[in-house]
This record gives structure tokens, C-alpha cells and sequence, in this order.
């Protein structure tokens, strides 16, 4: 992918509110995640249903990165099972981590392959993937 | 001016961000460098030369804190690893002892996490209140809003001279004199303001003293806890072992050391205090009141440039002090940290450890620019105009 097609996706999810609300339903699991080094914080909101994801949103305030993966993971992984949403977490964060990944389960995501390149900014890419695995794992 | 002094510099940044830590003149790293080539010895062992020497180095700086901010005695001056460790020495070394159910301590929302919980941990502990006293639409603090927040049951008001977000500079003098009238004790945290205006703890009659080494040009590390000497008398130390005691015998009895020399256990921050002593050394040639006027005029120039720029919301035109909360419209304060990273120049964003400060400024998150007297106005003409070319921002952080 080359830096302009990377650029217009992070920027072009970012600017997407599709998915960018709070939720005061019981049918959703929420949760907050942020950064405690920087100040990203967001809530996020999980509607499961017979094993399958039915519905994502989030709200919060965050850099560019964390608002834009957290849109862009949202999108992949609405209407997944458990397992296949679990699979596409842990690709995600693998690509993060700079390591061997199954590039044809990310999608948009692989906008964010170069993060691996900044350390700084993984906790960002990050911020959503991490808390909505920590559901999942828990709703098995 | 005086940019010469600071090797930091030669590096091609423009840094924006003294209210985290100041860069170091070159004096204070060759002091520290002089330490341990010339004199290494450990301080209160003087049985040979270079211990002698360091024993020396040590008090003296004592002595030039004391002129410093004008202290009656040296004694009133403690040696701390900073201002933090000086504010909770003063909660949990003095207030826990003297304050029961029901006081009340009186703080702002935008004070520092230094100066609100430890007194959160008092009043979970021993039942004393936290209260705040209102700000004014500028984030000021005004004495009729210090006199409104006053009860019978006050016992304490902890405030910054300077505070570390708003920067507004707090009337001290005035609050001393309303807090003593009332029998209430002042305990100032001079963390922001130590290296930009001249303190005078007897002129404004301050009762406890905070501020950090490494916000005054010194090093990281260390620094200062001032109390009027009869309440040091009254405090307990925190820590206990080498230096602190006098005798100790094996019943358990222990006499300690005269103070301040009881406060400051085990082997303390030598070259932190060989470097602090450096670093005052340092403001005083330059002059306080020197530093003062021409900080105030820097931040006047960059107050009017900021204000060419429609797109920049800066939160708090009406202070004195140098600093300044902004944000770009509709960006997020760490994304326009990141951009102005990109041109070598260096902001804070974040809340700035003064996280309750948000609803009164109904902004969670704002970049900081915090002036120091080796800034020009050059430096401020390219950090407008590169905020001025931000339109495409994420074209470039991305």
C-alpha cells in the first residue's frame, strides 16, 4: 500500500461517525479504554447475539490513529462470530507488532501496517483491539 | 537571551515545554561533572578533605536557598527529591498528626495531582474534607472567593503560586493575610513559579514551600520543602535510618537529629543538590526580576500572534504568567503536538496532571506552551507560521 492510499483510509475512517455514539442500551457490553501515557479515552459499546457481533459503537476523545483503527476495526468485525472477530484481532495485532500476519483477513486495517515502525503510536493503533478481545475472550 | 548557556539549543528545537522541566545551563552539568571528578565523597562524613568539601557544598546550598526565597534560617529548608515529595512530606508528616474528623482543607480544581491526593488520602484516612474554592470566568482565584470558601472548620489552604495548565498567578500576599487572620495555615506550591518570579516566603508569609529542582534550570531529582521552623518542629519524618538519628538503642528508643537534618534520611541527592546550587547561581546572575519582564513580554507577543489565527482557541488570554492552553479547531491536542513535533518544536498535550480542571474549562485536553526567557520571538514567528499551515495536518502526521 503505498502512503497516499494508507493517508486517504486512516483519514477518510477517521472522519466517519457512522459507528461514533454513545449507547444506553443493556443489550450492550461497555467497557472504557485509554492510554494512561498519553490521553486517548474512549467507551465502547458491544452488542452480542448468538455468538455473533451485531453491533459496535464507540465514543470518546482520541488521536487520530486510535479514532481511526477503532472505526476501521468496528467495521471489520460487526456481523463476525466470536472466533472469526477473535482471528481478525489477533492478525491485527500482529501486524502491529511488526510480525507475520494473514494479510487477507484486515481489509482497510492494513492501513496501519506501518505502525510497527512507531513504537510510540502502537498503543494508539491499539486502543479499541485490545478491550474489545478482553470481551470477546470473556463472552466465549 | 542567554541562549549560549544552554547546549540543549544547539539542537535545532524549539522547546516550548519549561513547565515539565527547563533545559540546563552548561554550569550546572559541569558542577555535577566537578563533583565527581574532583570531590566524590559522601555528605555528613567529614573525616577526610573531599568529604569536608562536599559537607560544604551541601549546607552552602542550603544557604543560598535560604537567600533565595528569603527563609529566616537555614534550618527551614529541607532537601527533597522534588516538589511532590514535598507536598506529601507536608500531608502525611505534619497535617495527618494535626488534623482530625472534619477539617477542611482548601484546594482549586486546577491545582497539580501533587496537591490533591494526598489530601484525597487524608480525608479517606482521617475523615478531613477537601473543599474547593471557586474560580473566577478567567480560572482566577480571588481573595472574595477565598473568603466565601472559608468556614469555621478550615484548617488549611494548598495552593500553586502559579498554577500548571492556566497559568494564573495567585494573589498570595493577600491570601497569607486572610488565611492567618483565620488561623488557617498556607501551604504554597512554588513548582511553576520558582525560576519566573521572585518568592519571598516572609514577605508573603508562607507557612510550607514546595518546588522542584528541574523546573529552575537545575537537575532532575531534587528538591525543596520550606517550613516556618516551629511547624517543622512539629512534623514527623517519613523516613527513617542513616543521618536522621541521633542515638538508637535496642529497646526501640530513638532520639533523632536536629532538624532539618532529621528529614533528610539515608545518603541524600548530592550531585542533585551540587547541580541545584549551580542552577540558582545561574538565575541570580541573570536576574529574577530580569527574567520576569522579559517572559511577560515574550508571552504578549505570542498572546497577539496567536490571536491572527482564527482556527487556535487559546483558553487563557487574561493570565500573567507564561503559559498558554490552546488547541486547534476540531483537532485533537496530541495530534497537533505531533505535527509541531514535526518541525522540531515541543508542546505538552494532555491535562497536564490537573485532570478535574476539565469541566471548568470544558476541554479535556489542550497543548501547553510554557516560556522560558531563552525563547524569542523568532521562535514564536515559526510556530505561528506553522500552525498557520496546518490545514492539512493529518496529510502530514499521517
Amino acid at each position: 500500500m503505498d502512503n497516499n492510499e494508507r493517508r486517504n483510509i486512516i483519514l477518510s475512517n477517521y472522519q466517519d461517525n457512522t459507528n461514533r455514539k454513545d449507547v444506553d442500551d443493556n443489550d450492550y457490553i461497555k467497557v472504557n479504554s485509554r492510554n494512561a501515557s498519553c490521553i486517548d479515552n474512549i467507551n465502547i459499546y458491544i452488542k452480542i447475539n448468538n455468538n455473533i457481533i451485531e453491533d459496535i459503537k464507540f465514543n470518546g476523545e482520541a488521536c487520530v490513529i486510535a479514532i481511526s483503527s477503532t472505526v476501521t476495526l468496528i467495521k471489520n468485525l460487526i456481523n463476525k462470530n466470536i472466533n472469526d472477530a477473535l482471528y481478525i484481532i489477533n492478525n491485527y495485532e500482529k501486524m502491529v507488532e511488526g510480525l507475520d500476519y494473514d494479510v487477507n483477513v484486515l481489509n482497510e486495517l492494513l492501513a496501519f501496517d506501518d505502525i510497527s515502525k512507531q513504537p510510540s503510536r502502537k498503543i494508539c493503533a491499539t486502543l479499541a483491539s485490545r478491550k474489545i478481545k478482553e470481551i470477546l475472550e470473556k463472552s466465549m | 537571551m542567554n541562549r549560549e548557556d544552554f547546549n540543549m539549543l544547539k539542537n535545532n528545537i524549539v522547546y516550548f515545554d519549561n513547565g515539565a522541566t527547563t533545559l540546563k545551563p552548561n554550569c550546572v552539568k559541569e558542577a555535577i561533572v566537578d563533583y565527581y571528578d574532583n570531590y566524590t565523597a559522601n555528605a555528613h562524613r567529614g573525616d577526610y578533605k573531599t568529604s569536608l568539601v562536599v559537607d560544604n557544598k551541601y549546607e552552602e546550598t542550603r544557604n543560598k536557598i535560604k537567600k533565595f526565597i528569603n527563609a529566616k534560617e537555614n534550618s527551614e529548608i529541607v532537601f527533597t527529591s522534588g516538589a511532590t515529595q514535598s507536598l506529601n512530606y507536608i500531608v502525611f508528616g505534619y497535617f495527618k498528626n494535626k488534623l482530625k474528623k472534619d477539617d477542611e482543607v482548601l484546594i482549586t480544581v486546577s491545582e497539580h495531582a501533587s496537591n490533591i491526593l494526598p489530601w484525597f488520602v487524608l480525608q479517606k484516612e482521617i475523615g478531613i474534607k477537601v473543599k474547593y474554592i471557586e474560580l473566577d470566568n478567567d480560572y482566577k482565584v480571588t481573595i472574595d472567593n477565598v473568603k466565601k470558601a472559608i468556614t469555621n472548620n478550615t484548617k488549611v489552604i494548598s495552593l500553586a503560586h502559579i498554577t500548571n495548565v492556566v497559568g494564573d498567578v495567585r494573589p498570595i500576599e493577600e491570601i497569607s493575610k486572610l488565611a492567618h487572620k483565620n488561623n488557617i495555615l498556607f501551604v504554597v506550591d512554588a513548582a511553576q513559579s520558582i525560576a519566573h518570579t521572585k518568592v519571598d516566603v516572609q514577605k508573603m508569609d508562607i507557612d510550607f514551600l514546595v518546588f522542584s529542582g528541574h523546573k529552575m534550570y537545575g537537575p532532575t531529582g531534587i528538591g525543596v520543602l520550606y517550613g516556618k521552623y516551629d511547624l517543622l518542629e512539629e512534623m514527623s519524618p517519613i523516613n527513617y535510618g542513616g543521618g536522621m538519628n541521633a542515638i538508637f538503642t535496642k529497646d526501640g528508643y530513638i532520639e533523632l537529629r536536629e532538624i532539618p537534618t532529621r528529614f533528610e534520611a539515608g545518603t541524600p541527592n548530592i550531585e542533585g543538590v551540587i547541580g541545584l546550587s549551580s542552577a540558582i547561581d545561574y538565575i541570580n546572575n541573570v536576574g529574577i526580576e530580569k527574567i520576569e519582564l522579559y517572559e511577560k513580554n515574550l508571552r504578549k507577543y505570542l498572546i497577539d500572534r496567536l490571536k491572527e489565527l482564527d482556527f487556535v482557541e487559546v483558553y487563557n488570554y487574561n493570565v500573567d504568567s507564561g503559559s498558554i492552553a490552546f488547541n486547534i479547531k476540531n483537532v485533537f491536542a496530541q495530534d497537533t503536538a505531533i505535527y509541531l513535533d514535526k518541525y522540531n518544536i515541543c508542546v505538552r498535550a494532555g491535562n497536564h496532571c490537573a485532570k478535574i480542571l476539565s469541566d471548568a474549562l470544558k476541554v479535556n485536553n489542550t497543548c501547553r506552551i510554557s516560556l522560558s526567557f531563552y525563547n524569542t520571538k523568532e521562535e514564536i514567528d515559526l510556530l505561528i507560521n506553522v500552525l498557520k499551515n496546518s490545514k492539512n495536518i493529518y496529510n502530514e502526521i499521517l
